[in-house]
């Protein structure tokens, strides 16, 4: 009876433990099936027109998505020009310079805006951005990725500077520098590293959202000079061919998607690697 | 903006510091990095108070319009201005549910092997490769979902659900491919990640001593994990779900582009639905009444609040685990 009990308790155990090891094992392979199934459709499609091209009119094969990266680009460089510096300072305030109840706050908030969904955020720059003006633009999509990039910064940064060791702080300090002298001069360019990181971070995170720019950024089939029209991107184009009835919108979809996850992927990877190596930084 | 700055400056300087006091510190520098720096995380809150203002303001023709009947009301009728939210709180809420009843049992396991099991540099590694998976954009999820999945779930997966469980009305009437179960599918694929990555931090913050203690007593490697460790990390883990749930409900793009935008109600998983984050992605740029308009602000107002909630909870578990242990709560 007991070593029948005991058999079951021993099954049990061999059963349930290489349970989670398949589970384990199922989830990476989800990403290694994604990445080469991309891999596979878009390398197939991927060609020199596909960066050097505008998309044809509809209804004819071929042309390329020129335009969707140079504007991926473009709103990517607003977002950080609007979003970085605010998310740097936050974040200098909160590491040297929070008390705790206002700290608190302002963290919980970071928190809570960082959860905010992104299509939500892109109802609030057209009530921004794009309402006051009635049409859409560049910069419309720039400020909602920029707020999408400031809570990332925020923590990242705040992490990184609390990072730097309090020997550092107080040789400064004993050389007779002020706070703010120690901070720009010691404790920023210590943390430097990490803080850039981050902030690359972020931005890679911004740079495949597609749901809050699809009514701010909008999109476009040709070049968008300037800052004031509406303009393409690239998970934009994804999600309009990949919907649309075309085959060889599809073809294209694929490419994109290549060059969209390969760009986001790679900037992962190497900053997750640098920052594992410094050993500091939590995951999500 | 102008607002915030004085009254910070007025609240940095002490009510008995003169002119003269003032233009001390600031020469110093110390004074002013502080406010500089207050002003942009102010800033933060600022962003955010305007955000739900913003949100209010603007949904409310619908509000005084159709009041609390907004959430009961199944029609969804643009041509006559009548506008309920029903079938996209439905079908958001089902989604989100058929997501995490796939989710939480793969995440946790495969969190219990991450933090329990693997090796550590197996474990590092393998958490690195799913964090890798987080960061895969969500129009990527559902280019695979609408050229993968529905076409599986369309020849394969229902037909093979129909068969075992036709007799249930979850899994009866036709089957499209779109639809409630392949999107709750990819939206499982997507959240995964959280679940997994939040989890094994937790699992990993639990004492070694609790897991000694139930081996000495003979217990089974999987006793100990089961009956000990998860218990004692289980508001930790349940912070991850609620943050799972949260990015579910938000998630759009893999969802519109999989779920068949059609706004009803069945209690069939293979019919088509529609969620608030895809009635807003597909439909925002059409409104053309400002009626039209405010309903889907009102909608994006609801999804709001509902992933504020849960984002809240989520954080206060995890950081209630992470300080203390899940005593018995």
């Amino acid at each position: 009876m007991s070593s029948l009990r005991l058999g079951w308790r021993k099954t049990l155990n061999a059963v349930m433990l290489t349970l989670t090891g398949v589970a384990a094992l199922a989830v990476v392979s989800v990403l290694l099936f994604i990445f080469g199934y991309l891999l596979y459709h878009g390398g197939k499609s991927l060609n020199w027109d596909f960066f050097t091209k505008l998309p044809k009119p509809v209804g004819e094969t071929g042309g390329g998505m020129a335009n969707a990266i140079v504007g991926s680009l473009k709103l990517l460089l607003l977002a950080a020009l609007m979003g970085l510096p605010v998310g740097l300072m936050a974040g200098v305030y909160l590491a040297e310079f929070g008390g705790t109840t206002f700290a608190f706050v302002i963290r919980y908030t970071t928190d809570l805006l960082n959860g905010v969904p992104s299509i939500v955020i892109g109802i609030f720059a057209y009530s921004l951005a794009v309402l006051p003006v009635k049409h859409f633009s560049a910069l419309a999509g720039g400020v909602a990725l920029g707020i999408m990039v400031i809570p990332v910064t925020v923590r990242s940064t705040e992490e990184f500077l609390r990072a730097v060791p309090v020997n550092l702080r107080e040789g400064a300090m004993a050389l007779g520098a002020s706070k703010w002298r120690t901070i720009a001069t010691v404790v920023l360019p210590a943390a430097s590293g990490g803080i850039l990181t981050g902030m690359l971070l972020a931005l890679a995170r911004v740079a495949g959202e597609t749901a809050p720019l699809l009514f701010t950024a909008f999109s476009n089939r040709f070049w968008s000079p300037g800052w004031g029209q509406p303009i393409a991107s690239l998970p934009v184009m994804i999600y309009t061919y990949a919907i649309a009835p075309y085959d060889d919108w599809h073809r294209q979809a694929w490419a994109a998607g290549l060059v969209l996850l390969a760009l986001v992927l790679v900037a992962n990877l190497g900053c997750r690697l640098i920052l594992n190596r410094r050993g500091a930084i939590r995951s999500v | 903006m102008s607002t915030t700055a004085t009254t910070t400056i007025a609240h940095a300087v002490p009510p008995e510091a003169g002119p003269r006091v003032f233009l001390r510190r600031l020469r110093n520098g110390d004074e002013v990095a502080h406010v500089l720096t207050l002003i942009f995380a102010a800033g933060i809150l600022l962003i955010t108070s305007l955000l739900v203002y913003e949100l209010w303001a603007n949904s409310h023709l619908s509000r005084a319009k159709f009041g609390w009947m907004f959430f009961w009301t199944r029609t969804w009728d643009p041509i006559f201005d009548n506008f309920g939210a029903a079938p996209f709180i439905y079908g958001t809420l089902v989604t989100s549910v058929v997501s995490l009843l796939i989710a939480v049992p793969l995440g946790l396991a495969a969190a219990i092997f991450l933090a329990e099991l693997a090796p550590r540099r197996v474990s590092d590694a393998l958490a690195f490769l799913i964090d890798l998976l987080a960061a895969v954009p969500s129009v990527i999820y559902g280019l695979l979902g609408i050229f993968i999945v529905v076409p599986l779930m369309r020849t394969t997966l229902g037909p093979a659900l129909k068969g075992a469980l036709g007799f249930l009305p979850f899994f009866s009437g036709p089957n499209y491919g779109v639809g409630f179960l392949t999107a709750g599918i990819i939206l499982a694929l997507m959240v995964v990640p959280f679940i997994i990555s939040v989890s094994r931090e937790v699992l990993l913050t639990v004492p070694r001593e609790q897991r000694e203690a139930a081996l000495a007593l003979g217990a089974t490697r999987w006793e100990a994990t089961w009956q000990v460790v998860v218990p004692w990390a289980r508001s930790g883990i349940m912070g991850s779900v609620f943050l799972a749930l949260a990015r579910a409900l938000g998630e759009t793009m893999a969802v519109t582009m999989v779920i068949g935008n059609d706004p009803r109600i069945s209690a069939s998983l293979f019919a088509p639905g529609y969620t608030i984050a895809a009635v807003i992605a597909n439909e925002f740029t059409e409104a053309t009444g400002d009626l039209y308009l405010s309903a889907l602000i009102e909608l994006g107002l609801v999804l709001f609040l509902l992933t504020f909630i849960l984002n809240g909870l989520a954080r206060l578990l995890i950081a209630a685990t992470e300080r203390g242990g899940g005593r018995p709560a």
